[in-house]
């Protein structure tokens, strides 16, 4: 009985451990779903011609240091992405943690194909520093 | 582990099994649910009288007469879509939020039917100062939509718009407190050749917005029986 019980007990734990790491894990996920995807869509496609994809965007790449600042402040005003000109507004977050905005921003970094460098929290902080954005909780 | 605890057990695994068991029968009745002979008729009702002291008629409500400009330029009115079944929603091009989720939804069903004269689309601004006929013009082409032929980007003065929002029963209202400063519902009505609203679907769910294309067919199934008769 005694060893069922610590079977019990050690199936409960690793259960809950495995409940931590999967929510961490797809807080990016779960923040793009809420924050990003009606207009980006659930796959980082874009819509046509107005809305840029994120899917296999060179934006990502070539814009990599002001990635942080974009989701922060969001845009307005024409932006070329792949060589096409969007020129629609896109709205930024001002509550989100720099912790948050990293995992949001790593799930994009490589999802749908991309594979592109992820970031370090240290990082995305700096980033949101230099246009006085950073939240830090 | 005794007799007792291992009947309480299995007994509630028979329980969880037959949890399964119940989703399982609804997922499938909803699945499969027979689309109705007629599509309802939505809005309201009114009671109208008769002079004769008879039994009163009950009217349905209809869309009333309205006068747009779309993204040719064009003035349309409810005489543009005589005949023809429309499918209606209200966005503006600037909305951040949920407009290009609808707009992708609409974009399904026009693909869907874009080789059936009979349906028509008519997307209306609710931002009319800013959404003039060249903003319009190249919300729509980017979205794919070359002309005016099928799908109609409208504008008309502001008050106009909101009167007709609450008429295809969409709500619609400036709101300094949600992004993009208007807050509406991302409905898409359905109406029939005679201005009568036959569905109203969510156009934000995939789901809704399958039903729609179902239900379309039923739609035009009667205008052709009307149409014969």
């Amino acid at each position: 009985m005694s060893r069922l019980l610590r079977l019990a007990g050690a199936l409960a734990f690793l259960l809950i451990l495995a409940g931590c790491f999967t929510e961490r894990q797809n807080e990016g996920h779960r923040l793009y779903d809420a924050n990003c995807s009606n207009c980006h869509g659930e796959s980082g496609e874009g819509l046509r011609q107005l809305i840029p994809p994120l899917a296999g965007s060179d934006y990502l790449k070539v814009n990599r240091a002001a990635l942080a600042c974009l989701l922060r402040k969001g845009a307005n005003g024409p932006m070329t992405v792949n060589g096409k000109l969007y020129q629609q507004v896109m709205p930024g977050n001002a509550t989100l943690t720099d912790a948050e905005i990293t995992n949001l921003l790593n799930y994009v970094q490589t999802s749908w194909g991309n594979s592109n460098e992820v970031f370090t929290i240290r990082e995305v902080t700096e980033q949101l520093t230099g246009c006085g954005g950073s939240i830090v909780r | 582990m005794n007799l007792t605890s291992l009947r309480r057990t299995l007994g509630a695994f028979a329980f969880v099994l037959a949890g399964f068991a119940g989703l399982t029968s609804c997922a499938d009745k909803a699945e499969t649910a027979d689309l109705p002979e007629q599509l309802p008729f939505v809005g309201e009702r009114e009671i109208r009288p008769r002079a004769d002291g008879g039994p009163a008629d009950t009217v349905i409500a209809t869309i009333p007469d309205f006068r747009l400009r779309n993204q040719d330029g064009q003035v349309i009115t409810n005489a543009t879509f005589g005949g023809k079944v429309y499918i209606t929603d209200f966005f503006f091009a600037t909305c951040p939020s949920i407009c290009p989720k609808m707009q992708s939804e609409l974009l399904r069903v026009y693909e869907k039917f874009k080789g059936d004269e009979r349906v028509h689309f008519l997307s209306h601004t609710i931002d009319p100062a800013h959404d003039s006929i060249p903003v319009l013009r190249d919300y729509a082409q980017r979205l794919g939509i070359q002309n005016a032929a099928r799908w109609h980007f409208a504008t008309a003065s502001h008050d106009s718009i909101f009167s007709l929002a609450r008429a295809y029963m969409t709500a619609a209202q400036k709101d300094s407190t949600v992004a993009g400063g208007f807050a509406h519902s991302g409905a898409f009505a359905l109406i029939d050749s005679q201005r009568r609203i036959r569905g109203v679907y969510d156009g934000m769910n995939p789901l809704e917005v399958e039903r729609l294309m179902q239900e379309l067919p039923v739609l035009l199934a009667e205008e052709k029986a009307r149409a014969g008769k």
